[in-house]
């Protein structure tokens, strides 16, 4: 451990109020739908009906007649550049040129003088449409009678994997057991509480948006080259967002077409979507089909896994292409074998896109895991949490898929979960009707490489200390959607500095003002923002302490600051106030400024795909769960969660269990109640909050969240991973429980009452 | 105007919000909630689903609980409503505005004025209620970021220094 690790921190490690709480409790926080920019229109999209359609006439005419409209644009008044994540899958563009392919693609759209006139228009836009077959079947797109939703992409193969690490047909061969088994994933979506939204505003040539993002830095990066400006003439604003989860990540109709109107009227206009559309844009979890082949020997040990996933992408590449590559490279974390096999294909379909969801693209296979995990035991006879401490990663080990892992608690995690849950206690011994199960996990901390090639640093950051000297001010990129990361962050600045949290001010994700942070995404901020910020903290800290020296003629080594006050060690009596340092470092060299900027090493292994799942540092989780299940109704009640987090170093305490917890229900959610459905035309059904089920508070659990004792050298201060690493285990964690309440076992998600009861039905027939 | 009075296109509200008395015009199909956010600016006010189901928009009338998305503005004529602005006095913070601070029951904050008001109304009609019952009370407001353990916490800490 470094000297960090068991110095007592001052403002590190404490609960302090989350430095937003006021304006949020006071309704005060003004969100990008909340703003009112002066002369600024209302932009609504015209969507496609159709799931797989040509477009062969547009009509706005009647739409451009009607007073209060001040725009209506189509593809032909709009930049035709395809856009997307990853430059050999550009694929989508502001508005669909010829074609649609799926419900709720953007045709049109209307710029007028209030919401009511815009949706008017709307209607008076005629189009005309040669609706064509369209592929609603992910399983079936490969086939070659298939429509094709995109011309590029054969049998609509948006992305194919084939990774292969060690002999995993020779490891099948040597094992004790070899087991296969078929998983189904859902789709479901994040459903941020606030929808999409955002301002667009031209000016002398100058390109301003205030946005409910994930990244201002991506946003701006794409919006400019989408419409071919300098990025320097493109600023974005993130206000306050109203949760994102990896929805608001990449950008969406409401930042181009917005953008579009405005160019177009040469006024300011807002698009905020209704929930509707948040459904169509989507880009939430994928669907996978999982097929999952493990060999053990007779101790349980792991020998090899072959993994071959079939995922529907929808109709859009985006963030996809990662979410693909994040199914199979996060399998190898958290248990330690040698020979893995990993085959995927993400097919398009004449769905909504699928993109990053908490978690990315490893939930889903780590509930399949998981399962098998637990099957395996069985057949084995050995207990889950024995199989787990079996296969548990150690510290300071590379994964098969060369993963660089420092910290790793794993093994702490499972005796800590197994401890608390009282497992011994309760396994096998509960009521019928009642079980027990578990499930594990692991996460990134910060994807190792940007989502798109460059070199600039992952996070900056620069303090500017008052005139005065009794506030800082902390400018940085990194995104606050709710987490806390501007809490945090403070709380680091004033700890490096050797003051007081209150006395931080912090401006963040503003391209123009603050500097370059990639944003909320891959659990990365608290590390890599993080030591943006300790570095620019401490260039402040070492130009108080040199000045000091000088003032109280001590030598610089002998001086020490700690809340505000710099002394003499050794001889209190010798000190000054922070305040007095700052002001006379102003008044004779100017401002007192500090900055910091974080590239990780080079990291991860050299074959194709490698850079998916590295990251300086993971996080591990154990999670049991208890459950109540109804036999007569196939109603299932959790009753109880436990999770222990390994998480390095704890910032605050309180924001991080809230981490925790939340991620845990977006887990949970997913688990028992969410997916999105289509009928046989490919128009969702249940696009709206009453029939998307998203857990209200009398659908969950008591959960406690506990932590074990961590430390990891590659983050500042020892931190590391917590916002997506606790949704992971729970959805195999559940349906592990429910097997050992009542012995079905459930392979598709998510985990309904009438799944529950057919298998009961079918475990009752077969006697 | 006056002439779209006559017609009956546009209706004349009269209604206290905060406290303030306020008159506006409004369509017949003017919700509650454009009413508050756009023509009085009370922003605080969200907007989640315009359906009712997510509880974003909730304000207090005749202090009871209503999403105000379904709430056209002219059934609002005559009545008191409260906002998440309104709840705050001359500087000082509610109750449950503290305890929502003090617990962390705040992370992207969307579903937080709804949820305080809702939570006020609870606790004025049943002033110690039980998890369960605020649960209950609770239960049309969706929140996404917290799973709700802080937020059941916060209003039960604010119930019990009611006391």
């Amino acid at each position: 451990m470094s000297d960090t690790a068991t110095k007592a921190f001052s403002v590190i490690g404490k609960s302090v109020p989350k430095i937003d709480g006021r304006e949020k409790v006071t309704g005060k926080a003004r969100y990008t739908g909340d703003l009112k920019v002066p002369g600024m229109l209302i932009g609504k999209i015209l969507r496609s009906p159709h799931a797989h359609a040509r477009i062969l006439s547009i009509d706005t005419s009647k739409a451009e007649k009607l007073p209060g409209v001040e725009a209506v644009i189509t593809a032909k008044d709009v930049p035709s550049t395809f856009y997307g994540i990853s430059p050999a899958r550009y694929d989508e563009t502001i508005l669909a040129i010829d074609k649609v392919i799926q419900v709720g693609d953007k045709v049109a759209a209307v710029a007028a003088v209030d919401e009511e006139t815009a949706v008017k228009a709307l209607g008076l836009i005629a189009v005309e449409y040669e609706v064509l077959p369209a592929v609603l079947d992910p399983l079936k797109a490969m086939d070659e009678d298939q429509p094709q939703v995109h011309p590029q992409y054969e049998r609509n193969i948006s992305v194919e994997i084939h990774q292969n690490f060690g002999d995993v047909e020779k490891a099948f061969q040597e094992s004790h057991l070899v087991r296969t088994d078929c998983f189904e994933g859902n789709r479901a979506t994040h459903v941020p509480m606030e929808p999409h939204a955002a301002i667009s505003k031209w000016e002398d040539g100058k390109l301003t948006i205030w946005s409910s993002t994930q990244s201002p830095h991506y946003f701006q990066y794409h919006i400019a080259r989408v419409f071919d400006l300098k990025m320097g003439d493109v600023r974005v604003m993130k206000t306050f967002v109203g949760g994102g989860f990896g929805g608001k990540l990449e950008p969406s109709a409401a930042e181009y077409v917005s953008a579009a109107l405005a160019m177009k009227t040469g006024r300011p206009v807002r698009v905020v979507f209704d929930r509707k559309e948040v459904f169509f844009h989507n880009r939430g979890r994928h669907a996978q089909h999982i097929e999952l082949t493990t060999g053990v020997t007779k101790e349980g040990k792991i020998l090899g896994v072959h993994a071959k996933f079939i995922i529907d992408g929808g109709s859009y590449t985006g963030l996809g292409i990662a979410s693909a590559y994040y199914a199979g490279a996060m399998l190898p974390l958290i248990y330690d074998f040698d020979h893995f096999k990993f085959d995927g294909f993400r097919v398009h379909t004449n769905l909504p896109s699928c993109a990053a969801q908490r978690g990315h693209g490893a939930p889903q296979p780590r509930f399949a895991f998981e399962s098998q995990l637990d099957m395996i035991a069985k057949d084995l006879h050995m207990d889950p949490i024995e199989i787990r401490k079996v296969n548990a990663r150690r510290p300071n080990t590379t994964t098969l898929n060369d993963l660089k892992v420092n910290s790793c608690e794993f093994t702490a995690c499972l005796e800590k979960a197994a401890e608390i849950s009282d497992w011994a206690g309760k396994k096998g011994k509960l009521p019928p009707g009642q079980g027990i199960g578990i499930g594990c996990g692991g996460f990134v901390t910060g994807a190792g490489y940007p989502i798109y090639r460059t070199r600039l640093p992952q996070a900056s950051a620069v303090i500017k200390v008052s005139e005065q000297g009794d506030t800082a001010t902390l400018y940085i990129g990194a995104v606050d959607i709710g987490q806390g990361s501007d809490t945090i962050l403070a709380q680091m600045a004033a700890e490096a500095m050797g003051i007081n949290y209150e006395d931080v001010r912090i401006v963040s994700a503003d391209t123009e003002t603050t500097p370059h942070d990639f944003g909320a995404y891959a659990s990365r901020q608290t590390l890599m923002s993080g030591h943006a910020v300790k570095q620019a903290g401490d260039e402040i800290r070492r130009q108080i302490l040199e000045l000091a020296a000088e003032l109280l003629e001590a030598n610089v080594e002998d001086v020490d600051i700690d809340r505000r006050i710099v002394f003499v060690k050794g001889s209190p009596e010798k000190m000054l106030t922070f305040e007095n340092v700052a002001n006379e470092f102003f008044i004779r060299k100017g401002p007192l400024v500090g900055k910091g900027s974080y590239t990780p090493p080079k990291l991860g292994g050299k074959y194709k795909g490698a850079a998916v799942g590295t990251s300086p540092a993971y996080s591990f989780a154990a999670q049991i769960s208890q459950v109540d299940v109804d036999e007569e109704t196939g109603q299932v009640m959790v009753t109880n969660v436990w999770d222990v987090h390994d998480c390095g170093t704890v910032i605050n305490p309180n924001l991080l269990h809230a981490q925790v917890e939340g991620a845990l229900f977006m887990g949970m959610g997913e688990a028992m109640y969410e997916q999105v459905l289509f009928d046989d035309k490919g128009k969702p059904v249940n696009a709206n909050l009453g029939e998307y089920r998203v857990p209200t508070a009398l659908d969950v659990p008591q959960v406690t969240s506990e932590l074990v004792d961590s430390y990891e050298p590659a983050g500042p201060w020892g931190v590391k991973e917590v916002g997506e690493g606790a949704t992971l285990p729970t959805m195999g964690c559940y349906a592990n429980a429910i097997y050992d309440a009542i012995g079905v076992r459930i392979y598709d998600l998510p985990l309904t009452p009438e799944k529950v009861w057919r298998a009961v039905q079918e475990r009752k027939k077969q006697g | 105007m006056t002439t779209a009075i006559k017609k009956g296109k546009l209706h004349v509200v009269r209604l206290n919000v905060n406290g303030e008395e306020h008159a506006a015009l409004v369509k017949a199909n003017t919700t509650l909630l454009d009413l508050l956010r756009e023509e009085f600016d009370y922003t605080g006010t969200k907007k989640g689903c315009e359906l009712g189901d997510c509880g974003a928009c909730t304000v207090l009338m005749d202090d009871k609980p209503v999403t105000s998305c379904l709430v056209l503005a002219v059934e609002a004529d005559g009545h008191s409503v409260t906002t998440i602005e309104g709840v705050e006095q001359e500087g000082k913070l509610d109750r449950v505005q503290e305890e929502f601070i003090k617990h962390v029951a705040v992370q992207c904050g969307y579903c937080t004025p709804g949820m305080i008001l809702s939570a006020k109304a609870l606790l004025a009609r049943n002033p110690h209620p039980s998890e369960r019952e605020v649960r209950e009370a609770i239960a049309g407001n969706l929140c996404r970021c917290t799973g709700y353990g802080r937020i059941v916490k916060a209003i039960l800490a604010a119930a019990e220094t009611n006391i």
